[in-house]
């Protein structure tokens, strides 16, 4: 008995850890993949904002992509350059593959140039997409500036 | 039937009972009683699988028990991804039952711990795993949408 008990504590604290190290991941602000060339986002139907433009790609059966839909939608507005394009991953199977896609919601943060300089997967807070759009400032203000964002 | 929208913290209660069968389970070790333990909540997964996560025995605690003494859910969820978990616990649960079936007993804790590990994440942090899994599986064409 003493041996499945000292399995079953290993195995819960196994389990935690794991979830812990999963939760916090989620919507964490990460490095850009390189975008690969030849990405027409325009063609796709994504139309870029001047600045900054959150393209988050969702699934219909994907309940995490809702709240993040919401937190990104609440940032973008009139005047603010900030835009979000939701994407569903079933019409977009190519553009998934090509921008190394793997969960929903994966949320990249797209200059106005249409490239990638950062991105997030998971369920996304406001204070994680606030610090998302912070790094763009920095990005665009110089290198130099960027280890403070 | 196959598009409804259910309350998400049924799914999650649900797994919350699994996980302690399934640690229940583990601690009977490589058992007959852990066999039937662990063939118990292999049904309880074929229920799930064919109905959904809201049509098994513990879906119906939930109806019963759980959600009278809840207000509405801030919002609703696919039913899609937590049917689909419950075919991955199906899955899981097989594999032990069979080898178990077939004498090798030791495989009956070893599938329970790696069910343990999907459901407890399930119910305490909403880890889903129908939700993850759906674009790799889209991606490898495994499923169609």
């Amino acid at each position: 008995m003493l041996g499945q008990v000292i399995a079953l504590v290993v195995l819960v604290l196994g389990t935690a850890a794991l979830g812990v190290w999963w939760s916090a991941r989620q919507g964490a602000v990460r490095a850009p993949r390189e975008t690969p060339a030849g990405i027409d986002w325009a063609a796709s139907g994504i139309a870029l904002e001047d600045r900054v433009t959150f393209v988050q790609f969702s699934a219909e059966v994907c309940a995490a992509c809702r709240s993040t839909a919401r937190v990104l939608g609440g940032l973008t507005g009139a005047g603010s350059g900030v835009g979000h394009r939701e994407v569903l991953v079933d019409d977009h199977l190519d553009l998934v593959r090509s921008l190394g896609v793997l969960r929903t919601p994966t949320v990249l943060v797209v200059d106005g140039g249409g490239r990638e300089v950062a991105r997030m997967s998971g369920v996304v807070s406001d204070t994680q997409a606030r610090q998302a759009l912070t790094r763009i400032s920095a990005a665009v203000a110089g290198p130099d500036r960027e280890g403070q964002a | 039937m196959s598009n409804g929208m259910i309350d998400p913290r049924g799914p999650r209660v649900g797994a919350s009972i699994t996980a302690v069968l399934l640690a229940a389970v583990v601690l009977l070790g490589a058992s007959t009683a852990g066999l039937w333990l662990l063939t118990f909540i292999l049904l309880s997964f074929l229920l799930g699988t064919l109905r959904g996560a809201e049509g098994t025995w513990q879906g119906f605690l939930f109806k019963k028990l759980v959600r009278p003494r809840l207000g509405p859910p801030a919002e609703m969820e696919d039913r899609r991804p937590p049917r689909f978990a419950q075919g991955i616990g199906l899955f899981v649960t097989a594999v032990g039952v069979v080898l178990g079936a077939f004498g090798v007993l030791v495989a009956v804790p070893i599938a329970a711990a790696v069910a343990f590990v999907a459901a407890a994440l399930n119910a305490v942090i909403g880890l889903c795993l129908g939700c993850e899994l759906y674009l790799l599986m889209r991606r490898t064409g495994l499923v169609r949408a």
